[in-house]
């Protein structure tokens, strides 16, 4: 399958992030088409997109808009999901450095469709050079009359907020990230109400991720049914595809879902040279990992379902033949284990036993009923936790065990470093072997 | 170092952009430590006073992100992802080499106060693992030779630049950039696409397959 | 005019209903009702930790989890709402849910200590519980537990032991939605998240011992209680507070006749869950220092122990000397029962009907308001109406400080959007600002006015005062006045004419717990049990026949009220009449100018009134004809302090000829004794107190195996030495009589029209007194309470700019304020309130204005830089 360059279509121009860039390329074209359409009109555009939303969870944007309650008097906010964190997901960050009027564009017309005059990007802590890009974007915007008062004559009034985190995983869950927003710990909210009817200060929300939002112009000006032309029957459209690990090309690729895991492989110069592919994990580390029996498999919401995983961020990590699986495992589980909020029992006590056990494993101390009731703990959480950040931590583990048995059973007396020389997977020379 | 009147001042300016001040937490808790270096009681407390929050609830805050600090940040951060693909890759060889050319162990500062190091999560930028960041600009494709090399320049007070991003300013100036307020370093010309952000773009364009943002029309 | 009206008769709009099935059995809830309320309604319990019914759902624990058929994952009952036709299957009926909660279970234990036999709450413990009945008996978990050094104090009365934590929140929740007092928050993340404090803000709530009730875990203790007992060794007897009138439910917990603990006990009508931490650790006073036995003064002017019988006929026999001219005064820790045996022993044994238990600042206006409007007037204003009110316009009172549960309620309503509050004050006390009402500003003295401005609409109200004066003429609206109005004349008559005028209902909550029962009791002059006038013959004669004597034998004309009492003793007799006492140019003010006056003639003539009288013939002449109209007292539970003027009630206590004193403890009118009788403390007797609402609030003997003598008892046995039987011997009967008397059913008196006099004009250097008492302070009911004491409010003086600038201070500097008696220093802090008005705490460390001022607010005081009054 072709590769579509979209929003990263003219990257090869270092000002694409500004608005002079952006307009030499269709930018700013949707919001006059928006401006003079029915905000209704425009989520009518939306729907038939089929644009799912592409931070990971794959809900349909335009169905989402639609949630928000019309003529309830209070105020509607738009706010866009720049938390980028999850393991293996690096798109937003580069489309927000490169394509910041996409994205900003994409929130105004956004915002005029759900009737928001205010919106905000909560853009992780972690990146000041993203936040600076941003503010200035937006800045630029508002010099060129995007934002503001009266939106090209239109009467529309808009004003975008550049938010940065402070370094918290959970607040790229929608509720944590408003209740971060609202400048509280960033814990989840219970659902209901949904966001779109109470979010931001109880009031109607919309949060959509970055490359969602930044989608937005293109399927305005050309029509809903042009975007909805590439993919899949259920996973219209395009995406940014961000291919990381043992490759000899790793990059972003922006190309029709739909397309295979082997294809993308082919475009990233394949896996490092000398090497074997062992997994992947398509969908951040939340996911189900894959081995070379999925390569085929389509990178679509529903293809990836079909062979037991999510298609998540649709940012695959590639680990060679030299990876220890329990060692990428257990590193995982630190992570959730860190970046549990503490909100609830499960994922707080839950993350705190498996990685103890998992560490176990590592340094060859385990036992071997480990390894079931590591399932039996993972089960305990699944579908029991707050948010999804459990059940996300409860993920890894299961299908690794199924895939990779023996390397856990050797955990029970073979340390996964002597079974695995960590200086065989590192990318870059002058680190000796133990 | 007491916290000014015009660190005040500028607090205050943050709460505007907001519709409700508590909103504000964020940004004006990175302000507090461009200032004192960590987020200090005294910093605690002025934002609780001006965003009308109690002191605990604002310590219940500012725990919460690892972003925040208890004890001061040294001149320089230096982050290295240990999260498995940049670990694996070389992030934790990275970190080990560190800590020991500097004695230090994660979160901690050199005893001359240039350099903390930290264990960092997933920095989304899988696709330049192993990862690193100097006052969190991105130190992109790091390996032990050009860590050792940047933290030489760091600590010989010479320029030291960002793979996406401007020339490293320090912790305190990032803070303050994370916090929103405008150093003039995002005008640098470029959208700081290089090989990897455009690997796609250019396949497409030498195996010949268009651009479809223009829809065809 | 209705003044007390209640707004729970008015229908409720009709309820939706859904219907659900839980364990298969149908169960109809009203719409939005949680699953697991609706559980409890059937008698199922789901394990929960985190869920409190009074606690904003969080979901957090997720021990709770059930099946709801439909559903792919366990829901939590505590945060799900039943849906029409759900079907819901708890543990005991789903595999899924009893799972799922098992699996909670044992995640919630692999991080907690286990040291049941060492906890406090081993025994009475919803970990411990839960684990039994949804756990496993073993633990799988072999690894590195969380461990936290222990255990560090929130505050100087509450301790955390983080690793008995499990984060259910309930301590965080009740701190930010019901208290107002965020100052204990989750700190940290994951599984080091743990509750705790900015640094140096210590958890100083006024409700913070609440989150040790409601801990699931042992996590919180009080450092009152902590290691002190186990539950199973408690004996536990539901009790009535006696702080305050509030009127909370408490549960005394007691092991071998020891006091242990008080707990709040749910009662939804009053306190729901709640108590303040006065009510729930300041019990020390029962035990300490008591007084054990009668002591009579001998000849040498000694107080030494006697024989009951010997105290008893001693007692009798000083009477009888005064027989006529004695007054009784009462204080606030009087039951009703007790304060009726007063009642009693006044109009029956002494034939008098010169009795008042307003033991503080009181004034006839006030006696004739709570005559006409709230004596005998039973179940009045509720909390569930003030919950509901369109505004709550509180005069001379604040609530938190003053009735902590009215305030909780307020600011329940005023979350709930509910109800709105506005207050005439001074200045937006922290309590106040936490019900984000609205300050009438108004310098103390000056109530009447801005009264008579809302009533009046005048067109010169402010935004804030208009938009309050249209409120009140909206139904449901509450006026709720505090006895502090009492100091302030006019204030209560104002209080009246608005309510009149816009239809609003009034209140009265007086501070103590005892008040509204004394006055429903007849324990005031001129009003007799029931509410009754003592000027009307059928009021007479019903009580009369009650109490099986003649109409006759009762006074049929309003007797002596405090004021009047220690005026009487005051003020040498003369020939000319004096107005009678008892109308309204007598009034309780008037003891501060007397006080200054007598206090004053003491300086100069040195020694007491009757040496005077000795030596200067002339002053004989006078005294002689006629006879003094008070000559003796019979006091019980008054603190000397209490009184508006202090020295001028010891120098009254001095001229008395008899003085008979019933006390728990030796804490001041035993000075001046001729006999004193030890009488029981509230565990050791039975009773009921009548809260602000009207609400009898009985409470039965804690103390099985007490001995002491109630007040009903010992004035029972010295009415039966004077031949005059009371029949006050037992509670019980004394209740009984109170019942079969009931409510007085005629014409209510008039009530008071008393115009406010014109505010005095502080000069230069000079400043009005505003004040009022702070919850926990120098009270003698908290004495001794060490960690309660350690979080009072600090002791401040407050002062506007301006004002403050005219005496050359500014903030944290001392300013000291005085009269002619004395004066208080205390740092200064700079408060948004009106010029020339200053504010210091009533009773607190450094700060006794009765003690220290002998002045009551309104009055006008020196004001300077500290150390230069």
């Amino acid at each position: 399958m072709a590769l579509t360059p979209n929003l990263t279509a003219h990257w090869d121009e270092p000002d694409s992030y500004t608005v002079a860039g952006y307009e030499r390329h269709y930018g700013y074209q949707a919001l006059r088409k928006a401006l003079e359409m029915d905000p209704d009109a425009i989520i009518g555009e939306l729907k038939e997109s089929g644009l799912r939303g592409r931070g990971g969870a794959g809900f349909p944007t335009g169905m989402k808009w639609s949630f928000v309650p019309q003529g309830d008097g209070k105020p509607h906010y738009l706010v866009v999901n720049a938390d980028e964190s999850e393991p293996g997901a690096c798109k937003d960050i580069p489309l927000m450095l490169a394509s910041s009027q996409h994205l900003i564009e994409g929130m105004i017309i956004a915002s005029y469709a759900i009737r928001a005059n205010h919106a905000f990007v909560y853009i992780r802590g972690e990146v000041p050079h993203v936040i600076r890009r941003m503010h200035a974007a937006v800045r630029d915007a508002y010099d060129n009359g995007y934002l503001g008062k009266n939106i090209l004559g239109s009467g529309f009034d808009l004003d975008i907020t550049v938010h940065g985190g402070a370094g918290a995983y959970i607040c790229g869950e929608e509720t944590a990230l408003l209740s971060s927003l609202e400048g509280m710990r960033g814990q989840p909210r219970l659902k209901p109400p949904f966001p779109a009817v109470a979010g931001l200060y109880a009031c109607p929300t919309v949060v959509n991720n970055v490359e969602t939002i930044a989608s937005v112009p293109a399927i305005i000006r050309n029509g809903g049914d042009w975007y909805a032309s590439y993919g899949t029957e259920k996973s219209k459209g395009i995406k940014v595809f961000a291919v990381s690990g043992h490759v000899n090309n790793p990059g972003i690729f922006e190309a029709p879902l739909g397309i295979t895991m082997r294809e993308l492989l082919g475009y990233a110069g394949g896996i490092r040279d000398g090497h074997n592919l062992k997994f992947f994990v398509v969908g951040g580390s939340s996911v189900p990992m894959l081995t070379e029996d999925h390569l085929d498999a389509e990178l679509s919401y529903e293809g990836m379902e079909a062979v037991g995983t999510m298609l998540g961020t649709a940012t695959p990590m590639v680990f060679d033949e030299t990876v220890s699986v329990v060692r990428a495992i257990t590193g995982w589980l630190d992570f959730y284990k860190h970046e549990s909020c503490g909100k609830c029992t499960p994922c707080r006590e839950g993350t705190w036993w498996i990685d103890q056990l998992l560490h176990n494993l590592k340094s060859g101390t385990g036992k071997t009923e480990d390894l079931a009731t590591l399932n039996e703990l993972c089960a305990q959480i699944l579908g029991r936790s707050f948010c999804a950040l459990g059940d996300a931590a409860a993920t890894p583990y299961p299908q690794a065990l199924n895939l990779f048995r023996s390397e856990f059973e050797a955990g029970t007396h073979t340390a996964a470093d002597d079974l695995f020389d960590p200086a065989a997977s590192v990318v870059f020379s002058g680190v000796k072997t133990s | 170092m007491a916290l000014t009147e015009s660190t005040r001042a500028e607090l205050e300016e943050i709460v505007k952009r907001y519709p409700q001040p508590r909103s504000a937490l964020n940004p004006m808790l990175h302000l507090v430590q461009s200032e004192e270096g960590y987020v200090s009681p005294e910093g605690i407390e002025l934002c609780a006073e001006i965003v009308g929050l109690s002191p605990a609830e604002v310590a219940g805050v500012a725990s919460f992100y690892t972003m925040y600090k208890r004890r001061p940040v040294g001149q320089h951060h230096i982050g290295v992802c240990v999260n498995p693909q940049c670990g694996i890759l070389g992030g934790e060889a990275i970190f080990d080499a560190l800590s020991n050319d500097l004695g230090i162990g994660n979160d901690e500062t050199t005893e001359d106060g240039k350099i903390t190091i930290e264990r960092i999560e997933c920095q989304a930028a899988c696709t330049y693992a192993p990862s690193t960041t100097v006052d969190w600009e991105f130190m992109d494709d790091m390996t032990v030779d050009k860590m050792r090399d940047v933290v030489d320049k760091l600590r010989k007070g010479e320029p030291v630049k960002s793979t996406r991003g401007p020339e490293v300013q320090g912790f305190r100036a990032s803070e303050r950039a994370i916090a929103g307020m405008d150093d003039g370093l995002a005008e640098s010309g470029s959208n700081n696409a290089d090989a990897v952000m455009l690997r796609g773009l250019t396949v497409a364009k030498e195996q010949g397959m268009p651009a479809v943002d223009g829809g065809g029309k | 005019m209705t003044v007390t009206t209640t707004a729970s008769g008015q229908a409720s709009p009709p309820v939706e209903l859904v219907t659900c099935t839980i364990d298969g059995i149908d169960v109809s809830v009203p719409k939005g009702t949680l699953i697991i309320r609706a559980a409890e309604q059937l008698g199922i319990e789901v394990p929960r930790f985190c869920d409190h019914p009074l606690l904003s759902p969080v979901a957090a624990c997720r021990m709770c989890l059930v099946e709801i058929e439909g559903q792919p994952k366990p829901q939590p009952a505590c945060a799900v709402a039943v849906g029409d036709k759900m079907i819901i299957k708890t543990q005991m009926t789903s595999e899924v849910a009893d799972t799922a909660q098992r699996g909670v279970m044992e995640f919630l234990l692999i991080n907690h200590p286990l040291d049941c036999p060492v906890c406090d709450k081993g025994g009475e413990c919803p970990l411990q519980n839960q684990a039994m009945t949804a756990g496993h008996a073993e633990s799988r978990f072999e690894g590195v537990k969380r461990t936290f050094p222990k255990p560090i104090n929130v505050s100087a009365q509450i301790l955390l032991d983080r690793e008995r934590c499990v984060s259910c929140a309930r301590c965080t929740r009740f701190a930010d939605e019901i208290a107002g007092d965020p100052f204990i928050e989750l700190l940290e993340r994951g599984a080091k998240q743990q509750v705790g404090t900015a640094e140096d803000q210590p958890f100083d709530s006024y409700f913070s011992g609440n989150t040790v009730q409601i801990c699931p875990v042992g996590a919180l203790t009080s450092a009152d209680y902590r290691f002190k007992a186990r539950p199973f060794d408690l004996v536990s007897t539901p009790t009535t507070c006696e702080h305050c009138a509030s009127g909370c439910g408490l549960r005394t917990d007691d092991r071998r006749n020891k006091v242990q603990r008080r707990l709040a006990l749910e009662d939804y009508e009053v306190n729901e869950d709640w108590n303040c931490d006065k009510g729930r650790f300041a019990f020390r006073y029962l035990t300490d220092d008591r007084l054990t036995h009668p002591l009579i003064r001998d000849e040498e002017g000694d107080l030494v122990p006697a024989s009951w019988p010997e105290a008893i006929n001693f007692a009798a026999a000083k009477l009888a000397e005064v027989h006529g001219k004695v007054g009784v005064l009462t204080g606030g820790r009087l039951t009703r029962e007790d304060a009726y045996a007063y009642a009693k022993f006044a109009r029956v044994a002494l034939g008098s009907d010169d009795i008042d238990f307003r033991a503080r600042a009181a004034s006839t206006e006030e006696a004739e308001f709570l005559a006409a409007h709230v004596a005998g007037t039973g179940l009045g204003l509720s909390y569930a109406d003030i919950e509901k009110a369109p505004i709550v316009l509180l005069v001379g009172i604040e609530p938190e400080e003053e009735s902590p549960i009215v305030f909780l309620r307020l600011r329940k309503a005023v979350l709930a959007g509910t109800a709105k509050v506005a207050a005439i004050s001074s200045w937006a006390s922290p309590g106040f600002a936490k019900t984000g009402g609205t300050v009438l500003a108004a310098a103390p003295g000056a109530e009447a006015e801005v009264l008579a401005a809302l009533g009046a609409k005048a067109g010169s109200l402010s935004e804030a005062a208009a938009s309050v004066a249209d409120a009140l003429r909206e139904p449901g609206a509450v006026i709720l006045v505090g006895e502090r109005l009492a100091a302030n004349l006019g204030g209560i008559s104002a209080a009246v004419k608005l309510a009149g005028e816009t239809g609003a209902s009034l209140s009265w909550i007086p501070r103590r717990a005892g008040e509204r029962g004394a006055l429903d009791a007849g324990a005031l002059a001129g009003v007799l049990p029931g509410g009754r006038p003592i000027t009307d013959s059928g009021a007479r004669a019903e009580v009369a026949a009650a109490w099986g004597i003649d109409e006759a034998d009762l006074p049929a004309e309003p007797g002596l009220q405090a004021a009047g009492i220690i005026e009487a003793l005051l003020t040498p007799p003369v020939v000319d009449e004096e107005p009678a006492p008892g109308t309204e140019e007598d009034d309780a003010l008037i003891i501060a100018e007397t006080a200054v006056e007598s206090a004053a003639a003491a300086d100069d003539e040195p020694g007491d009134a009757a040496d005077a009288a000795a030596e200067d013939p002339n002053f004989e002449a006078i005294i002689e004809e006629p006879e003094p109209r008070i000559s003796g007292l019979v006091i019980g539970g008054v603190e000397i302090n209490d009184m508006p003027d202090p020295e001028a009630f010891r120098l009254a206590l001095k001229e008395a000829d008899v003085v008979i004193s019933l006390e728990t403890r030796l804490a001041g009118v035993d000075a001046y004794a001729d006999v004193v009788f030890p009488v029981s403390v509230d565990t050791e007797r039975s009773g009921s107190y009548v809260n602000w609402e009207g609400r009898i609030r009985p409470f039965g003997k804690v103390l099985r195996d007490a001995t002491t003598l109630t007040d009903g008892r010992v004035l029972a046995m010295i009415a039966d030495e004077l031949d005059r039987p009371i029949a006050t011997e037992d509670s019980n009967a004394i209740r009984r009589e109170i019942d079969g008397l009931g409510f007085y059913s005629g014409t209510r008196p008039v009530p008071p029209a008393v115009t406010a006099p014109v505010a005095a004009t502080p000069g230069s250097g000079q400043a009005l007194l505003a004040s009022w008492r702070h919850l926990l302070d120098l009270g003698i009911l908290q004495a001794g309470e060490q960690y309660l004491a350690a979080t009072q409010r600090p002791s401040v003086v407050r002062l506007s700019a301006a004002t403050a600038a005219g005496i050359g201070v500014s903030d944290a500097e001392d300013v000291t304020v005085s009269s002619e008696s004395g004066s208080i220093t205390l740092p200064l802090v700079i408060t948004d309130m009106p010029d020339g008005v200053v504010w210091v705490p009533g009773n607190s460390p450094g700060s006794a204005v009765n003690a220290s001022l002998s002045v009551v607010p309104g009055t006008v005081v020196s004001i300077a830089r500290g150390g230069q009054a």
